[in-house]
């Protein structure tokens, strides 16, 4: 068992404890965070003049599963670019966009982060998502399954089979070890088996007499009745696309009155389904009719999706999408439907400063953050990779601080993007405080996750010190000193065990994967035998094969919550 | 007697995981719903078996498990660039510890795909992959095209389990149409007259499975077969296609010409008339959704990855008329699995080089035929494969004149010139793990019976071998 | 003896891949993997019949196998040999830098080989890489 820590001095940002800046001792023994430590053999750290935060939680990556390893494949020029070789405490491995799974939890840790949410996993290959998760080394994690085009899902829901369908998710979620529903462009997934696509929440889902709206309405049903800790997790419709603005505040709009005075819905990489425009040469920013719509409305919460000028990789569930971005720039494309389930598409992405397009989504996201006046309804991500690569979050936190460090970015766009946002007139900086919210306890609250994103006593003892003294630095005049210091930090510590030190892996801990057991009736067990009978006429693979043990998991949480059914 | 179902079959990239098997006093005495070759595996494991073998003066000699493992572990840590071959016929687990091992020593390791389908990943890499998992292909796909791959051999059960044969959700209803019927009369006189003129100069396979008018007046699955000889999936096909030896690129490029509405200036390609090629093409834009399975057909003869690549691309033009997928038929039961640990572990699917302290992936020379070739390797561990059977000889004389280690359930003729021999477990049968199905949809390998003693999971050598060397070397 | 030049093709067949189970030292896999699958109308060239002995020579190396005719043809020019030691005697190692050989489509010259043997396994090995 890891010894006993004293993380001594330091100033310490804790926004679920309402500690904003305070000089403080932490302790922590047996890898929880605990009242005091004495004793003789205690580890001290001195973090005089540095920052104390819990450790980032990352609410959406791509970094394990089928789909992020079709990437790996499709790209060995990502990786000749970007490598990291052998050492004491670490294995090999390579980045740049699609990194190898090793490389993924080192990076995460050595920025501070200790939880990734892993958003898109295929049920029915859910063992390559946690195969991969086994091999992500230090981080806790979990995934979402990809339940918004499941055939039975479908089923159920058209014919308002709520119950029934709630215990098949129950039984989903235990069988592929996941954690939250996610829904990408519901039943455009379906659409895109015979080539098709959905263009409106109303749209028919052809074969399934059943529409976006009706399997987003169904799911946040499904979801309140099983008591799960996250909320449904979409991907709206029309992703991408000029306009869609409007679909994605239909979307929240369509389980307003499910919400019941909490969290209903969860936008993901919002930056995305927040154009306004008829088409390319009219796109512009919507994203301040978004931030309205969030502002007024408490059932919703949202991450940025920012975008990064890089070159990146898209991977989504959102097969009609990938296509579409596949011919919109000739790039090679990777496309993998799933049956039953759900798609995939992937496609490498340059974006460019100089592209108006381009330039419009990066102010996007940061709008979005900038606009939304509340900061426990917004956290930092970049849909890893597909708007770049999760190692950028630092420079993502200093654009969120500074509008200097904004305004250098925005000198290398053209006059007209600028028009079409209103990014340049904004000038918000957030507060240290704020950014914890972003990266660490707004994620950890939204995703129900009570003993993460928080220093109390109790929570687990995961914990980013970094280098920068919020009494000496002006982070708005030095961006650049906050973007280093959130790169590399000063100490990572997770579970416990002190992981990181000056931005270098010098330990290991074994991060768990969380998944959720819901409890359900015998009767609603009945269903799930049902099911059984008939599994193989949907699947290739026999029933009893499809589920997996909890000893696949290499460390296992197992989260059990209490059902209504 | 027990009887197990929902049992695995690990043989090849078909996967099926609906096999029942029957068990008396420890052995597999029956097994149903296998194909012939699944059913040769379960009914035969535990004929033939391997001891633990060191070679001494020549001879191989048995000796324990932990001597052969130790003298396994001794060879690579004096190794400067071993070659960690195979991987394909075992489970990701293993494949795991593999690449650990293969960092630890600084080696190349490499898997099957590198003689199959390396070609087709290098293709992958160039131009992408719309790609699926096989219950689209029986629920929607009503047009099926096997090129250069003949799953009546190699993927028996793929027919009937996913493709041409199988049943599912959509199903389009088989409706005559008068206009269909006429049209169905021309079009047969048509291609009978053409494929009369290309008998006439050589000779070919008729073109045709069944009646030619009943064909093309059939609206429910259309099976198309490519290949360089009739083989027994082609006699159940629609349409056969007798393309000539290395000549598969001109084909698929003319079709790519067709499927985009241009023309062709002569009246055959590649020894396939141009009016077969253009009802097929038809055939292809009409469909609701089809797909091109490819096999070893297109990867090993010449053209290599240039002739995936323009079948990839004839598949993505596709996309733009109508919903097309593609496929390599992967052969050995987890070569998908090596390739996908590979890649989530290195960033690369196959031959990959440690000799850097990091991963490092460029085909044709990190590939082991090649390195073999060169002379550039001096030793080699040999898991789940039989390069001494399946390489050609210039590589076999290299491999067999180093150090040698060989790590499989039974005798093989890679066995038989190894420097050590050590008995492995079969995986799937006598040992639990996760296979990759060529899909890539994961399965996970059930045990079903205890292994002979002195047999051992693949994982649990390969370990074994990783801290020997680790003691060896970090002393 | 007067040869003819063909196109060798090498390949999987139902019965390598199901003997392969029974064992890759069982009589049977060897049986499967020592023959040459010729379209008659060669045969009838060469003057052979079902289960005589052949020499297949390539720039690689030269093999001795039995003929045997087709099930799969016609396709007079084309010889089929199943995967395994006797294809790879006479296949291309040549990768063309994409890391795979050439298997399929390597030219070939056949030629009777009256009184030669077909090798067993252990003589096969033995004679190519000069080790048990």
């Amino acid at each position: 068992m890891s010894k006993a820590l004293l993380i001594k001095n330091g100033i310490v940002y804790d926004p679920l404890n309402g500690i904003d800046g305070e000089r403080m001792d932490i302790a922590v023994k047996n890898g929880v965070i605990v009242e005091d430590v004495s004793g003789k053999d205690i580890e001290v750290i001195d973090a005089s003049g540095m920052i104390v935060m819990p450790g980032g939680v990352d609410i959406h990556a791509h970094i394990a599963g089928s789909e992020v390893d079709a990437g790996r494949l499709l790209r060995p020029e990502d990786h000749i670019k970007d490598v990291e070789p052998k050492t004491p405490y670490t294995r090999s491995g390579v980045g740049y966009s699609v990194p190898s799974t090793w490389t993924t939890g080192y990076r995460y840790v050595r920025m501070g982060y200790t939880t990734v949410m892993n958003p898109s996993m295929p049920p029915l290959e859910a063992r390559h998502t946690h195969e991969e998760l086994n091999d992500t080394p230090i981080i806790d994690k979990a995934t979402y399954p990809l339940l918004g085009d499941s055939w039975f899902v479908l089923e159920f829901l058209s014919r308002d089979m709520i119950e029934e369908c709630a215990a098949f998710v129950a039984w989903m979620i235990k069988a592929t070890k996941g954690y939250a529903i996610k829904l990408v462009n519901p039943g455009g997934l379906e659409t895109w088996g015979f080539g098709g696509n959905v263009e409106s929440i109303d749209d028919q889902v052809p074969y399934f007499n059943i529409t976006p709206r009706e399997i987003i309405r169904g799911l946040c049903k499904v979801n309140k009745l099983l008591n799960l800790p996250h909320t449904i997790h979409v991907h709206t419709n029309n992703l991408g696309k000029p306009g869609n603005y409007l679909t994605a505040i239909r979307t929240m709009d369509c389980v307003k009155d499910l919400a019941d005075g909490e969290r209903a819905i969860h936008v993901t990489h919002c930056q995305f389904s927040s154009f306004k425009g008829v088409d390319w040469a009219t796109m512009e920013s919507g994203a301040d009719a978004i931030a309205r719509y969030v502002n007024m409305h408490d059932h919703v919460t949202i991450d940025m999706g920012q975008v990064i000028f890089t070159d990146t990789t898209t991977m989504t569930a959102d097969g009609p999408f990938q296509y579409g971005l596949h011919l919109l720039t000739g790039n090679k494309w990777v496309n993998h439907d799933v049956e039953t389930e759900t798609s995939s598409g992937i496609v490498p992405f340059r974006y460019r400063p100089k592209s108006i397009v381009h330039a419009v989504q990066w102010c996007i996201g940061l709008e979005l953050a900038l606009l939304i006046k509340e900061p426990w309804k917004v956290f930092v991500s970049t849909d890893h990779p597909n708007g770049g690569p999760f190692f950028k979050y630092p420079d993502v936190i200093s654009w969120l601080m500074s509008e200097k460090a904004r305004k250098t970015v925005m000198k290398k766009m053209r006059k007209a993007a600028l028009k079409r946002t209103t990014l340049p007139s904004i000038d918000r900086e957030y507060t240290f405080y704020e950014v914890a919210i972003a990266t660490r306890a707004g994620p950890a609250k939204a995703l129900g996750l009570e003993n993460k994103g928080h220093l109390g006593v109790g929570a687990i003892a995961d914990i980013a010190i970094y280098a920068i003294n919020p009494e000496n630095v002006n982070p708005s005049r030095d961006y650049k000193l906050i973007r280093n210091a959130f790169s590399r930090a000063a100490y990572t510590i997770k579970s416990g065990e002190i992981v990181v030190k000056d931005g270098k892996v010098v330990g290991y801990a074994q991060g768990k994967t969380y998944w959720v057991d819901v409890e359900i009736s015998d009767e609603a067990m009945e269903t799930i035998k049902m099911l059984g009978e008939v599994f193989k006429q949907y699947y290739t693979v026999e029933f009893e094969n499809y589920p997996i043990p909890e000893d696949y998991l290499a460390a296992s949480h197992r989260i059990p919550r209490k059902s209504g059914i | 007697m027990v009887t197990v179902s929902s049992v695995v079959c690990p043989v090849c990239g078909c996967l099926c995981d609906d096999l029942e098997v029957e068990i008396e006093n420890g052995r597999i005495i029956a097994v149903r719903n296998a194909c012939s070759v699944g059913e040769a595996k379960f009914l035969n494991y535990w004929k033939h078996r391997n001891k633990p073998m060191v070679r001494k003066n020549g001879e191989l000699i048995e000796v324990s498990i932990d001597e052969a493992i130790r003298k396994a572990a001794e060879i690579l840590a004096e190794a400067k660039y071993p070659i960690l071959y195979g991987w394909s016929s075992t489970t990701c687990e293993a494949i795991k510890v593999g690449l650990e091992l293969a960092e630890e020593l600084g080696g190349v390791i490499d898997n099957t795909a590198t003689v199959c389908h390396g070609p087709s990943l290098l293709a992958i890499q160039d131009v992408g992959y719309p790609g699926f998992t096989l219950g689209q292909s029986r629920h929607r796909f009503d047009l099926v095209i096997y090129w250069g791959s003949n799953p009546w051999s190699a993927h028996f059960r793929d027919l009937d389990r996913y493709s041409a044969f199988s049943e599912g959700r959509f199903q389009i209803s088989a409706w005559r149409r008068a206009f269909a019927k006429v049209y169905a009369r021309i079009a047969a006189k048509k291609m009978n007259a053409a494929s009369k003129r290309t008998a006439a100069k050589y000779a070919v396979s008729p073109p045709f499975g069944s009646e030619l008018v009943d064909t093309l007046l059939r609206e429910d699955r259309k099976l198309v077969v490519v290949d360089v000889r009739r083989t027994a999936t082609a006699f159940k096909a629609d349409y056969f296609l007798q393309v000539k030896p290395n000549k598969d690129f001109e084909l698929l490029q003319a079709f790519r010409v067709l499927v985009k509405d241009g023309e062709l200036d002569v009246d055959e390609v590649a020894g396939v008339p141009v009016e077969l090629m253009e009802e097929v093409v038809d055939v292809m834009i009409n469909c609701r959704v089809g797909v091109l399975y490819f096999g070893v057909g297109l990867t090993m003869s010449k053209g290599k990855i240039r002739n995936i690549e323009a079948a990839i691309n004839l598949t993505k033009e596709l996309n733009a008329r109508t919903k097309f997928h593609i496929l390599p038929m992967r052969g050995h039961y987890n070569v998908t699995g090596a390739n996908v640990v590979f890649a989530w572990t290195t960033g690369f699917p196959y031959a990959v080089d440690f000799s850097h302290g990091y991963p490092y992936y460029n085909p044709g020379e990190t590939s082991v035929v090649d390195i073999l070739c060169r002379g550039e390797t001096d030793a080699s561990l040999v898991i789940a494969s039989d390069p001494v059977a399946n390489f050609p000889k210039k590589a076999v004389k290299e491999m067999v004149s180093n150090p040698l280690i060989a790590i499989d359930p039974a005798p093989t003729p890679t066995t038989l010139m190894a420097d050590v021999v050590i008995p492995a477990a079969y995986a799937g049968i006598e040992a639990p793990g996760t296979a990759y199905r060529m899909d890539h949809v994961p399965i996970s390998l059930r045990k079903v019976v205890e292994p002979p003693p002195g047999c051992i999971p693949d994982e649990v050598i390969v370990k074994r071998i990783l801290n020997e060397v680790r003691r060896l070397r970090r002393g | 003896m007067v040869g003819i030049k063909v196109k060798l093709v090498t390949g999987r067949s139902l019965y390598q891949g199901t003997y392969k189970e029974k064992g890759k030292t069982s009589d049977e896999y060897i049986r499967v993997v020592s023959e040459c699958q010729m379209d008659p109308e060669d045969m009838r060239k060469l003057g052979i019949r079902e289960g005589e002995p052949v020499r297949v020579k390539t720039a690689y190396g030269s093999v001795v196998l039995r003929a045997v005719k087709t099930p799969e043809g016609p396709h007079p020019g084309v010889i089929f040999i199943p995967y395994g030691p006797w294809a790879n005697v006479v296949v291309n190692p040549e990768t063309h830098g994409t890391g795979m050989p050439s298997y399929k489509g390597v030219d070939a010259e056949v030629e009777p080989a009256p009184g030669e043997k077909v090798l067993d396994l252990v003589e096969l090995l033995k004679s190519t890489y000069r080790r048990q």
